[in-house]
């Protein structure tokens, strides 16, 4: 069985500009998605706002997720 | 400072000359080290000792700073995150709304012996505060189209004689024959209205929403 050690301060900080860097690309990919559907709706096109929709929630599920393993990551800290 | 009690066996002995005799090493040799996760690292990250007193006064651990900044900070970026995904499932729930209210019904809007050539008028379309304008281009075609601007919805002036509708809030101009953004900020053409002239009288029986 694996030990697992909580991470040092170094490491802690390390893996938050990681995650950081992570969700900020996410974001802006939601930000780009927002501009194009809305472009597309109030033109009258419907077909691309329901798989858009659906990319942006997957987008805020990994942003959620990413977040969770944060507070997990200071619930084990020493 | 709290004393070791081992300290108080024999302080003296431990002189120059005398040092690894019994009883001479550091009283604190099989202390515990300092936890590394408690120690407080200044941003130059030299020892506190090296600080200015104001910064020995009130010690801030640099690491942990950034640490901190940093997760606040992303905890504002998911919830930017969900502002935006907020957004799109509001313009999916619009865009089901506008689908389930279907075509607009079929209406009179003018008659052509009221539009004589390079005239224009205004009507609404479908509800009574979408306002619309209803033109007649100097080879008789007519042509209509929403009101407002596709850039900022401001109202937007037919200019017949030079072709264009022309948008005054942020000098925009579109194209009357065809309704297609030609100057200015807008991107997107104006919606038309779809006509149907039945002799005398002119009708509105659908609006075209166009993204170019």
């Amino acid at each position: 069985m694996a030990l697992r050690r909580p991470f040092t301060r170094e490491q802690r900080a390390t893996i938050v500009y990681g995650m950081v860097a992570f969700v900020v690309i996410i974001v802006v990919l939601q930000l780009w998605l927002l501009t194009a559907s809305m472009n597309a709706f109030l033109g009258g096109d419907d077909s691309v706002i329901w798989p858009a929709a659906a990319a942006s929630v997957l987008c805020l599920l990994l942003n959620l997720g990413l977040l969770r393993y944060l507070a997990r990551m200071e619930r084990t800290r020493s | 400072m709290a004393q070791d009690p081992r300290s108080a066996i024999d302080p003296q002995i431990n002189t120059p000359g005398r040092e690894g005799l019994t009883g001479t090493a550091p009283v604190n040799l099989y202390a515990r080290p300092p936890n590394r996760e408690q120690v407080t690292i200044a941003p130059d990250g030299k020892p506190m000792e090296m600080q200015p007193p104001w910064r020995r006064d009130f010690p801030i651990d640099a690491l942990q700073d950034q640490y901190v900044e940093r997760r606040d900070f992303m905890k504002f970026l998911v919830l930017t995150s969900g502002a935006f995904t907020t957004g799109q499932l509001w313009l999916a729930v619009q865009n089901w709304w506008r689908r389930r209210r279907g075509r607009p019904e079929t209406r009179r809007i003018a008659s052509v012996a009221e539009l004589p050539p390079g005239e224009a008028q205004l009507f609404a379309y479908p509800g009574e505060h979408d306002a619309c304008i209803v033109a007649r281009l100097p080879d008789g075609e007519l042509v209509a189209y929403r009101q407002k601007c596709t850039h900022l919805s401001c109202a937007v002036i037919p200019r017949i004689e030079d072709g264009t509708l022309h948008c005054p809030c942020h000098e925009g101009v579109f194209d009357l024959r065809t309704g297609r953004p030609l100057a200015g900020p807008p991107r997107r053409p104006l919606p038309r209205i779809a006509l149907d002239v039945r002799g005398d009288d002119v009708f509105a029986t659908d609006v075209e929403w166009r993204t170019s």
